[in-house]
C-alpha cells in the first residue's frame, strides 16, 4: 500500500517536472473560459443549470468561511447567520419591504415604479457586505479570549440568535407599520438584479444568473489568493499555528482575528443576498443550523485552509444536494425495491460521505500547499527504515 | 577559562540601561511566581537571568515581552513605561524573543516563519494586500529577500529556506526562531534557553554566535541559560532567582562564588 502511495508520488513529481511553468496559468485560464461558456453547452432552465448556480453561490460561501476557519483558525459554527443577513440585505434593500419609503437608485424602470427600497444589486452586494463584516465583527468580540471549542459555541449560539430574531422580526415594528422581518412569511417579490445591456433576470432564463454568480465567485476567489499571500494572510495562519508566538512577533491580535472574521463575513453575506435575489424570497425557515453544518463540511471536504479546496467543496456539495440526490439518483432506492427516495436520507449522505473522506483523505481533496508538504514530503531514508521495521534488532546495537 | 573570558568586554562604566524591571511581582492565585525582582539590563551588554527550575525566569521573560501583566512594579523599556503594554506593541518597541521549546508556524517555510517575524515592519494593510499596488508589491519583495538574508546569517542554508519548519531538524528550528526573532529588528533580544538540547560542540558555536550577533546588529541580549558554561563564558552580569526572589546580581565569577546561589543549586551544605 504505501510503496503504491510512493510509485504514485514518483509519477506525479515525474509529471510536474515535465509540464512547461506556464501550465498551472495555462489551466487558469482554460478554467475561465469553460466556466464563461458552460451555460451554451445546457439548456437555459435546465435542473443542471440551478444546480450549478447554486453550487457556485456555496462557493463563494465556502471560500468566505474558509478565511474563518481554515485561514485563522477560528471556528466558526453560525455561519448561517450571515447568509441570513445577507439575504436580508436584499429584502430590505431590494424589494417592497419597507414599503413607507420611496429610494430608488440605479434600477429597472418597473422597479422604479414601487414603493419601498430599490437599490441597484451592486450596491445591495456591497450593503450585505458591508453589514456582515459590521456583524463578523461583533460575533468577534466576544470570542476574541477564547480557543477551540469555546468560539465553536459562541458562534454556534450567534448563528441560533440571527436565526430566531429571523422568525421573530415579524413583530418587531420599526414604525409606520413596518416590521424588520416578515418571519417565516418571508420577504417575497424581492427585485431581480437589473444590468442594463445584460438580459434580464428571469427564472426561465437562468444564463444571467449564471453569469452573476460566477464573476462574484471570480472576485471572491481573486481577494482570497490575494490574501493567502501577503501580510494579513501569514499573520492569520500564523494565529492559527500559534496564538502566543505569532503576538510575540508583533502581530496584534484583535485587529488580525476581527478582519478574517468580517471578511469571511462579508463573503457569505454577498453570497446570502444572491440566494436571496436568486430565490426571489427571504424566508426566516431558510435559516437553519444545518446549513452552517454543511457549509463547513464543504471547507472541510474540500481541504481545511485550501483556496481551491473550498472552491471544490462548495461546488462537490452543491451539484450533491442539488442535483446528483434530488435529479437524478433519487428513485434509485425505489428501483432497488426500497420504499424510500433518496432525498429524505440526504443529510445521511452527507454525514457517510463525510466519514469517508476522514478516513480516506483527512487532508481534503485539493489540500492546503502548507499540509500537502507536511504530508507527502520525502521521508529521510533513515527515518524510513526506521518506520519500515519497527523494533527490529540493529539499531540499537 | 570561562572566567577568564567573560572579563574580556566589560561593559562601559556609563551605560545606558535599556530595559529597567522595577520591584516587579506576579502572583498566580497564592502562588507567588517572582517576587519584588528589580533589575537592569545595560545596553549593548549580554545579561544572563539564571536560576533552579521553577524560580520564574520565564515568567519574567513573560513579563518583559507584555504576554504577563506583572501584579506589581513596573518595566521600563528606555524611558518607555511598558508595564501593561501589549506583546505586539512591546514587539514594535524593539524587543523579540524566542521560546524556552520552539514555537515556530509548523505549516510554514522557514522563510515564511521569518516574513511573520516583520510583520511589525511592513506597512500593507488590508486593501494594499488585496489590490497590490507597486509599494506593496516591493514591500513583499524586499521582506522576502530580508527574510532569506537573515536565514543565512544564522547559518542555514539554500535547501531549508523554502522547507516547512516542522520538517527541520531541532538545530534548524533553533536558528529559525532567532531569525525570526532578528526578523522584527529589535533593540533587545530575548533568548529563553537558547542552548537546550544542544550539545557542547553546537553549544559553544552558540555562544560565539551571540557575541557576534551583539556586535555586528548593536543587540542587547537577555538569555536564559541553564548550562553554566554558557552563562559564564557570554554574559557580562548574571541575575539569579531562586523561589520567584532575585538573590544574587553581578559578574559571572562573582555570582558564581556566591554562597547563597551554590545553596540555591546544590542544596546547603552539611
Amino acid at each position: 500500500m504505501s510503496e503504491l502511495r510512493a510509485r504514485l508520488q514518483g509519477w506525479r513529481a515525474a509529471v510536474q517536472k515535465r509540464l512547461p511553468p506556464w501550465s498551472s496559468r495555462g489551466l487558469a485560464v482554460s478554467l475561465l473560459v469553460i466556466g464563461i461558456i458552460l451555460p451554451f453547452l445546457f439548456t437555459s432552465s435546465s435542473a443542471f443549470m440551478n444546480a450549478t448556480i447554486i453550487a457556485l453561490a456555496y462557493a463563494v460561501m465556502s471560500l468566505g468561511l474558509n478565511i474563518v476557519v481554515g485561514f485563522a483558525g477560528l471556528l466558526d459554527l453560525g455561519y448561517v447567520a450571515f447568509y441570513a443577513l445577507g439575504a436580508y440585505s436584499l429584502g430590505w434593500f431590494g424589494s417592497g419591504f419597507f414599503f413607507k419609503a420611496h429610494i430608488h437608485v440605479l434600477v429597472s424602470s418597473v422597479a422604479r415604479t414601487l414603493p419601498g427600497v430599490h437599490l441597484n444589486f451592486i450596491l445591495i452586494l456591497i450593503a450585505a457586505g458591508l453589514i456582515c463584516a459590521g456583524a463578523g465583527v461583533v460575533i468577534g468580540l466576544p470570542t476574541l479570549r477564547l480557543r477551540g471549542d469555546y468560539i465553536a459555541i459562541v458562534t454556534l449560539a450567534f448563528g441560533e440568535i440571527i436565526g430566531d430574531v429571523a422568525v421573530n422580526g415579524q413583530s418587531v415594528h420599526v414604525g409606520g407599520g413596518m416590521t424588520l422581518t416578515a418571519g417565516n412569511l418571508g420577504i417575497s417579490a424581492v427585485d431581480s438584479p437589473y444590468f442594463p445591456g445584460i438580459g434580464s433576470f428571469n427564472l426561465l432564463n437562468l444564463r444571467p444568473w449564471y453569469w452573476l454568480i460566477f464573476a462574484i465567485l471570480l472576485f471572491v476567489l481573486f481577494v482570497n489568493l490575494r490574501l493567502r499571500d501577503s501580510r494579513l494572510g501569514r499573520a492569520w495562519i500564523a494565529l492559527r499555528e500559534d496564538e502566543v508566538a505569532a503576538v510575540s512577533m508583533g502581530i496584534p491580535l484583535v485587529r488580525t482575528k476581527l478582519l478574517a472574521y468580517a471578511i469571511g463575513a462579508a463573503f457569505g453575506g454577498m453570497s446570502g443576498a444572491f440566494f436571496g435575489t436568486y430565490y426571489t424570497e427571504v424566508n426566516a425557515g431558510q435559516f437553519q443550523f444545518g446549513f452552517s453544518i454543511f457549509i463547513l463540511a464543504m471547507v472541510i471536504i474540500g481541504g481545511l485552509g485550501s483556496i481551491w479546496g473550498a472552491v471544490v467543496g462548495g461546488m462537490a456539495l452543491g451539484y450533491i444536494n442539488n442535483y446528483l440526490i434530488p435529479d437524478v439518483l433519487n428513485t434509485f432506492p425505489s428501483k432497488l425495491g426500497f420504499n424510500f427516495q433518496l432525498t429524505s436520507v440526504e443529510f445521511g449522505i452527507f454525514g457517510f460521505l463525510l466519514v469517508i473522506m476522514m478516513v480516506l483523505r483527512p487532508q481534503g481533496l485539493i489540500p492546503e500547499r502548507r499540509r500537502r508538504l507536511e504530508m507527502t514530503a520525502e521521508i529521510a531514508p533513515a527515518d524510513a527504515q526506521l518506520a519500515e521495521a519497527p523494533g527490529t534488532p540493529g539499531g540499537g546495537t | 577559562m570561562s572566567a577568564a573570558e567573560a572579563a574580556t568586554p566589560p561593559a562601559p562604566p556609563a551605560a545606558v540601561t535599556i530595559l529597567r524591571a522595577e520591584h516587579i511581582t506576579k502572583t498566580f492565585g497564592g502562588l507567588v511566581a517572582v517576587n519584588d525582582v528589580s533589575f537592569d539590563v545595560p545596553q549593548h551588554a549580554i545579561v544572563s537571568l539564571i536560576g533552579p527550575n521553577g524560580a520564574g525566569k520565564t515568567t519574567l521573560f513573560n513579563m518583559l515581552t507584555g504576554l504577563y501583566r506583572p501584579t506589581e512594579g513596573r518595566i521600563l523599556l528606555g524611558e518607555r513605561d511598558i508595564t501593561r503594554a501589549r506583546p505586539d506593541v512591546i514587539t514594535k518597541y524593539g524587543v523579540a524573543r524566542t521560546f524556552q521549546n520552539i514555537r515556530l508556524f509548523g505549516a510554514m517555510t522557514a522563510v515564511e516563519n521569518v516574513m511573520v517575524g516583520h510583520h511589525a515592519q511592513m506597512r500593507a494593510g488590508l486593501f494594499g494586500s488585496i489590490f497590490r499596488p507597486p509599494r506593496v508589491r516591493r514591500e513583499e519583495l524586499q521582506t522576502r529577500e530580508h527574510a532569506r538574508e537573515l536565514l543565512a546569517y544564522v547559518g542555514l542554508r539554500e535547501p531549508v529556506f523554502d522547507r516547512l519548519v516542522s520538517q527541520l531538524p531541532y538545530g534548524d528550528q533553533r536558528r529559525v526562531e532567532i531569525a525570526r526573532a532578528l526578523a522584527s529588528q529589535p533593540a533587545l533580544l530575548l533568548l529563553d534557553e537558547p542552548t537546550a538540547g544542544m550539545n557542547p560542540n553546537e553549544s559553544q558555536v552558540l555562544t560565539e554566535f551571540m557575541r557576534t550577533l551583539r556586535d555586528d546588529l548593536k543587540l542587547t541580549i537577555l538569555l536564559i541559560e541553564h548550562d553554566m558554561k554558557v552563562v559564564m563564558g557570554v554574559s557580562e552580569r548574571v541575575t539569579v532567582l531562586d523561589y520567584g526572589k532575585k538573590i544574587a546580581e553581578g559578574e559571572p565569577a562573582v555570582v558564581r562564588a556566591d554562597p547563597g546561589v551554590i545553596e540555591a543549586y546544590l542544596g546547603k551544605q552539611a
